[in-house]
């Protein structure tokens, strides 16, 4: 017996069926050959039709459901049939498989949608996808209760089907149809269970007791006509009930999931009860979505590494009394007072609160041992003292000393690289050296003993007294220099003997590199300031470096490929001769020769899983044309590092004959995750008003389109999300959310 | 309106009107000599006056301030009538900050000098009037400003000059008849003339301005005050408790600040009003327009209230006219008052300017105020800028720019306007590089009082330079001027900008709305564009907008349809630091603005880079590249480490297999840190 009728109420059009009663199948299913069931299929009417091996026992029971479907699809003006494929006729459709069977919808000839028949596994599925098929999105589905109407002229009590019409929701909403309205129970909600429950949705029970079973039954009855095809209601005799629920509760809420404890209720208005159905089906609307965004990342979880480790360390304190905290008011006496560093930083800035930790380390290192002051000025709290000095961006360090303008460190944000800076500020730069012997003392390392282990290379400037212009400006050379290496001057009567030494003709720069103990002399010849900052930086530049986190960028801006050997722990002498005799030769000056040691520079390893798939064995020699193309280019491992291999190894390069191992990734850095797109939020709330047009509104949304196909896709979602979100914090506080009213009578007409 | 940081400088009109007529004789022997000129001249050196004299001042130009009075403020001297202002001088902030506690400060002017903070002036919260009198007389005098005194200034004219930086100049001709050339008009005269609304009877009412302020005067009486305001309620509030009762009459419903979030409305320090009548203590609020009414008096002294209509019936004597209650027994103002007074604000005094200067009233709201441009500058004469209370058009009922805690900052872009107009100084900015973006703003939306207090307003902007790989920080703009930013700062804005504005909820403020409705703040950030406090909202730009564009923006937006917008969830303690709530969806929102990612990285992330990748993220490029990486250090390392956004590479040969499907393994990203790197490969 089938109770109910579809109405499809189309945009505009409404045609309602009024159905009462049908005896069951007045028209059985016709069975056709494949030729003849074509031969029937008129343009415009859709069809279903089962194809099916002869005989096949399997299919007994979806034949009975298959009639079943006959009748309601009929009234839809769609013919069933089922086609037997007969081994004389052969039809794509009927598969060449004895187990394969399946149904197809064609509307006229042509082929709509193929169903596997364990989609239509009873009379209710196979109605639902059909008509799914038939297009109805703009479609609202009603079901009319017309059983209990004993007068044809009285009006069904209809229900609308909410959920979006899929298969799914459509079995689940006429299942729950066909189900009781209100049962009557009296044994542990934990332990009932009803059809509901398998399809997914929760059981509410009210809560009644012998002297007020007739209200608590009408109760009972409104709540279930409001929360038909939501959720399964019952009616709970508490009297006949053998488990205790607390004194109070009125109702008694199981969510569908099992293992989830039911809950206690106390609701004393039946839209609360509503309600907490209602967003509980959105939670699980929720999770649903949820579950599509797997791998779609949250935007909330912190992807900044500096913003992650400053915010894990939040509770730790650092022995922030190491350093002078300044003011406003104390600022200009203490930097005046003695020779200081002031970092300015904000509390707020996740950079600068990983640099003050540094900072902190620093001030340990020199605590009771430096004359130079460590401050630090929180310009969260200062605006105005760093607006003064200069500082509009943080975290800055500057060093301030006694008659001289501040300076601005200008190096890493370090703990070493700042320890540098100060320590080679100690000593005035250039430093005047007075006596010859003085001279090799300081060229010798002897003189600054401590400092050398900070500057590699001492420079000292020979001029002959008269050299007035070219001294000062070695002069400013040094001075900008100050800080990153050692500069001297010597312009005694007798500098002619040093010049003599060194083979310099005068003005000369001697550069004493203390590791190698070389002395090399460089002619200055009426260099301004600015070439004997540079001759002087190239000086410092290695010929074979060991390549580390803090010295690369100044390697790289010679703008050269680089070509790198990976070694573990330290380079094998002879690999280092070969590469140095190479670079003699000037084999390599179109290259940075350089190698890296993993064992001071761990991060190396990440940089060999980028360029090989397997770590391999060490040493290894790669060419790294960063600066055109991104080429990473091997020296084959089986070949020994000699110098002839490596000459042979970069002819080949040269002429184009290596392939490369893999080659960088040149993409630019885009935003790691979208971000929240509000101007879509609030058009689309603005939209649920009937509100002013927006003539931008057009325009805009295609110049954005390109850029925005992701943010779309997320807004798109996020927008149902957001309502959904705030009803199910609502949710929480449902108690003090009495006076809300939820308006749903829409399903009661 | 408030009189907390009204600039009301010139008195009655009575005076100036006398001397309007003869001037014009002097005007034309002063023409004959050239008049000594002033590049800029300030009318009234009351708070605007006065903020405009220290820009000038600081910037070394030519000026001079004309004041009536013997000293500045001289509007503080007499009002408020109760001596109360009700600007508050919040003393305490639990911050060092200067300017966010300027936020809190609504009495001070902007200076160089910490000692010129009207802290130092008064411990009260809700101030003295003496001692606005007293501050405005140091800010003066400890500034040195150019002030003349006791110069009157009866008659404004304009004389047409090709010579001239607009195409004219000012004439100002004082009480002497002495007469000033000025190529610069600042109209800092406040709002000066009493409103008074006209009806029969009105000679029978009293006015705020000369009312009696003390309470036995009106010892068991029935009193019947006009308006609604702050200066109605602030007179009610001081005879509450001894008149028989008051009855308060006006136009339209009470409007109280804290609902309204205008600091001109109903200040809950003067309602005690509201409180007594709804406590059924006899007092009481009524709603009728005061044209309709009119005033008998009589036999006794007493003062009834009837209707217009009823005089209009034909010439009756005080006792046989027609009063409601001879209708309506039951009518409400039936009962017989002893005195009526007149609390209806103030107008702007229109008598001094010729004609000449189409100085005009008649804004959308009313006839007090001027009008002006967003820029301040009159419609009808250009180089004539209107100054502090008297500006108020452009925010009536909106912000604080009627206010001293308001015009300070109008004051300091006017200023900036005509520095690059006249002097092409730029409008200042600062120039980062992109990596400071994120910081930059979130700055600015935790201490800038200027955006605080000049809400919808004053806007921050920042302008990208190409390929946005930096930009310039431009400070409190006003954003009505938007569309011609380029011709008024100087400022190139070629590659796209944001401009940073603080906002209220859209539906939140408004005279009849629950201000304390349940989950009326938000928490979440994916529902930042519903907070109802005031946070920090962020416009992005392509292009800047056009005229037409700022004009014709959609109803209630503060700006044309942005590209992109970005709010930053409200704050309970308008504390916008919080590394997850506030900063990470501020730098998500930069970055697809910018299509690029603004993350910052230590050095080690950013060496693994630059020999990974050809391109490096901009926090790599704009400090590793310049050797100013960061370098952490091994706590922070740690943290990292088991936050899985770092790697140990000390772990020797050991692959991430699972570490790779992290949420950050974005294959939109060309490699973070937490990637594994050969995903890279795939890409090739």
């Amino acid at each position: 017996m089938m109770s109910f009728s579809f109405n499809i109420f189309r945009v505009g059009i409404s045609f309602v069926m009024m159905c009462v009663f049908y005896k069951s199948a007045v028209d059985s299913l016709s069975e056709l050959s494949p030729q003849k069931y074509f031969s029937t299929l008129q343009p415009g009417k859709a069809s279903l039709a089962y194809f099916c091996q002869a005989d096949s026992p399997r299919t007994s029971v979806f034949l009975e459901e298959l009639n079943e479907a006959v009748k309601p699809l009929q009234d839809y003006g769609i013919s069933v049939a089922k086609v037997n494929c007969v081994k004389e006729e052969t039809s794509r459709y009927c598969g060449k498989e004895k187990d394969l069977v399946r149904a197809y919808l064609f509307r006229g000839n042509i082929l709509l949608r193929e169903f596997p028949t364990d989609t239509l596994f009873d009379v209710n599925a196979i109605v639902a996808h059909v008509l799914f098929t038939e297009d109805i999105e703009n479609a609202h589905l009603y079901f009319f209760h017309c059983k209990q109407v004993l007068d044809l002229t009285e009006q069904c009590r209809r229900t609308l089907m909410e959920p979006p019409l899929t298969t799914l929701n459509i079995h689940r909403f006429i299942k729950t149809m066909e189900a009781p309205l209100l049962t009557e129970v009296a044994e542990d909600p934990q332990q009932v269970s009803t059809v509901h429950l398998q399809l997914g949705l929760p059981l509410v029970f009210i809560v009644s007791q012998q002297a007020t079973y007739e209200a608590d039954r009408r109760t009972a009855e409104w709540v279930a006509w409001r929360l038909l095809g939501k959720a399964g209601v019952l009616l709970l005799l508490r009297d006949s009930l053998e488990v205790d629920i607390p004194l109070h509760a009125n109702v008694v809420f199981r969510r569908a999931e099992e293992g989830v404890p039911v809950e206690f209720l106390v609701l004393h208005d039946i839209d609360l009860i509503i309600s907490r159905v209602e967003s509980n089906m959105h939670i699980e609307e929720i999770q649903e979505d949820g579950d599509e965004d797997m791998g779609s990342p949250d935007m909330d979880i912190q992807d900044d590494e500096v913003a992650e480790t400053v915010y894990r360390d939040r509770k730790r304190r650092l022995p922030l009394e190491l350093t002078v905290e300044l003011t406003e008011e104390t600022f200009n006496a203490t930097v005046v007072a003695s020779d200081s560093i002031v970092l300015f930083y904000a509390g707020w800035q996740a950079v600068s609160m990983a640099f003050l930790q540094s900072y902190i380390d620093l001030a340990i290192k020199l605590k009771g041992t430096s004359s130079m002051l460590l401050t630090r000025v929180n310009c969260a709290d200062w605006p105005d003292l760093c607006t003064k000095q200069n500082v509009t961006e943080f975290p800055v360090v500057k060093m301030y000393k006694e008659g001289k303008s501040p300076v601005s460190y200008p190096g890493m944000l370090g703990t070493e690289d700042l320890l540098k800076f100060i320590q080679l500020n100690r000593i005035s730069c250039p430093v005047n050296i007075t006596s010859v012997q003085e001279a090799e003392e300081y060229l010798s390392g002897e003189l600054y003993k401590d400092l050398i282990s900070y500057s590699s290379v001492s420079v000292l400037g020979l001029f002959s007294p008269n050299m007035t212009t070219a001294k000062e400006d070695f002069t400013e050379a040094g001075n900008y220099l100050k800080g990153c290496v050692i500069t001297g001057i010597y312009s005694e009567d007798d500098v002619l003997i040093l010049s003599h030494k060194y083979a310099a003709t005068l003005p000369a720069l001697l550069l004493a590199r203390h590791k190698e103990g070389e002395i090399e002399s460089i002619p200055l010849a009426n260099s301004p300031a600015q070439d004997i900052v540079q001759i002087i930086t190239d000086a410092l530049l290695e010929t074979f470096p060991e390549i580390t986190v803090e010295n690369l960028p100044i390697y790289l801006r010679l703008q050269k490929p680089l070509f790198i050997l990976f070694s573990d722990g330290s380079i094998n002498p002879q690999y280092k001769k070969a590469i140095l005799m190479l670079v003699n030769e000037k084999h390599l000056d179109s290259l940075t020769p350089c190698w890296l040691n993993l064992k001071n520079t761990p991060v190396g390893r990440g940089i060999l899983e980028a360029y090989f798939d397997a770590l391999p064995p060490l040493p290894l020699l790669v060419m790294v044309n960063l600066h055109s193309g991104g080429q990473v280019f091997a020296f084959p491992s089986d070949q020994a590092i000699t110098e002839q291999n490596l000459l042979l190894w970069l002819k080949k390069l040269e002429a184009g004959l290596e392939s490369h191992i893999t080659i960088l990734p040149a993409q630019e850095w885009k935003p790691p995750l979208p971000a929240y797109d509000f101007l879509s939020m609030m058009d689309a709330a603005a939209s649920h008003h009937p509100t002013r047009k927006d003539p931008e509104c057009a325009k805009e949304t295609d110049a954005q389109e390109n850029e925005k196909k992701h943010e779309d896709k997320s807004a798109f979602r996020k927008e149902p999300i957001e309502t959904l979100r705030i009803k199910h914090w609502n949710r929480s506080n449902l108690f003090k959310e009495g006076g809300k009213s939820f308006k749903h009578d829409n399903k009661e007409l | 309106m408030g009189f907390s940081a009204a600039a009301r400088l010139w008195g009655p009109p009575g005076l100036l009107l006398t001397f309007a007529f003869h001037p014009a004789l002097c005007l034309r022997a002063a023409q004959t000599s050239a008049p000594p000129h002033r590049d800029y001249c300030v009318l009234g050196a009351g708070p605007a006056g006065l903020q405009m004299a220290y820009f000038l001042q600081r910037a070394g130009r030519d000026y001079a301030v004309f004041e009536r009075a013997p000293r500045p403020g001289s509007f503080f001297t007499r009002y408020p009538r109760h001596r109360k202002l009700i600007s508050i001088n919040k003393r305490h902030t639990g911050k060092a900050n200067a300017e966010f506690n300027l936020r809190h400060d609504w009495n001070s002017l902007l200076s160089h000098d910490p000692g010129l903070l009207f802290r130092h002036y008064s411990r009260a919260y809700f101030p003295d009037a003496g001692d606005m009198v007293r501050y405005l007389g140091d800010f003066a005098d400890r500034l040195g400003l150019h002030v003349l005194y006791n110069t009157t200034i009866a008659h404004v004219t304009l004389h047409k000059d090709r010579q001239a930086w607009n195409g004219h100049y000012f004439i100002l001709t004082d009480r002497k008849g002495h007469a000033h050339r000025c190529g610069v008009l600042f109209v800092a005269t406040g709002l000066s003339v009493p409103n008074q609304v006209d009806f029969p009877g009105s000679e029978y009412v009293e006015g705020y301005e000369s009312v009696s302020v003390d309470p036995k005067d009106f010892e068991g009486q029935n009193v019947l005050i006009l308006g609604r305001g702050n200066s109605a309620f602030e007179t009610a509030e001081n005879i509450l408790g001894v008149t028989n009762f008051i009855h308060m009459l006006s136009r339209s419903r009470v409007r109280l600040s804290w609902a309204t979030h205008y600091v001109g409305d109903l200040r809950a320090i003067n309602n005690g009003l509201l409180d007594t009548y709804q406590l059924k203590s006899l007092d009481g609020l009524l709603e009728s327009d005061l044209t309709d009414l009119a005033v008998v008096k009589d036999r006794e002294g007493k003062f009834h209230v009837t209707l217009k209509f009823f005089l209009e019936e034909g010439n009756q004597s005080a006792d046989t006219i027609t009063l409601p209650q001879d209708d309506n027994d039951n009518f409400a103002m039936r009962v017989a008052y002893d005195r009526v007074i007149r609390c209806l604000g103030w107008n702007f005094d229109f008598s001094i300017f010729n004609e000449s200067l189409r100085l005009s009233s008649g804004g959308e709201f009313s006839k007090k105020y001027p009008l002006v441009k967003a820029s301040y500058e009159s419609k009808g004469s250009r180089g004539l800028f209107v100054l502090g209370t008297a500006s108020h058009s452009v925010d009536y009922r909106k912000s604080a720019g009627g206010f001293i805690h308001g015009f300070r900052y109008t004051v300091r872009a006017v200023h900036r306007l005509l520095e690059h107009r006249h002097h092409d100084v730029a409008w200042p900015s600062t120039q980062h590089p992109i990596s400071q973006l994120t910081s930059s703003i979130v700055r600015r939306v935790n201490e800038a009082s200027g955006l605080y207090q000049m809400f919808g307003v004053l806007a921050d902007v920042v302008l990208l330079k190409e390929n946005a790989a930096a930009f310039e920080y431009l400070e409190e703009f006003p954003m009505q001027m938007l569309a011609q930013l380029e011709t008024i700062t100087g400022r190139k804005a070629r590659h796209g900008l944001f401009v940073i504005n603080m906002e209220y909820g859209r539906n939140f403020s408004g005279p009849d709305k629950d201000v304390f409705f349940y989950d009326r703040s938000v928490g979440h950030t994916e529902d930042a564009w519903q907070s109802n406090f005031l946070h920090p909202v962020i416009y992005y730009y392509r292009h800047l907008p056009t005229e037409q564009e700022v004009r014709f923006r959609p109803a209630d937006w503060a700006l044309p349809r942005p590209t992109a917008i970005h709010h930053i969830v409200e704050d309970f303690l308008t504390d916008w630091t919080a590394p997850v709530g506030h900063i990470l969806p501020l730098r998500r929102f930069l970055e697809n603005c910018l299509d690029t990612d603004l993350r910052s990285f230590y050095a080690e992330s950013c060496f693994l880079f630059a020999l990974t990748h050809q391109k490096l993220p901009p926090f790599c490029q704009q400090g590793y590249l310049r050797m100013q990486g960061l370098v952490g250090t091994e706590t922070l390392r740690r943290h990292g480490v088991e936050s899985g956004l770092l790697r140990d590479y000390t772990i020797v040969g050991r692959r991430r297999e699972d570490q790779g499907q992290g949420p950050l393994s974005s294959s939109r990203a060309p490699g973070p840190p937490v990637q594994p790197l050969d995903s890279n490969k795939e890409e090739l």
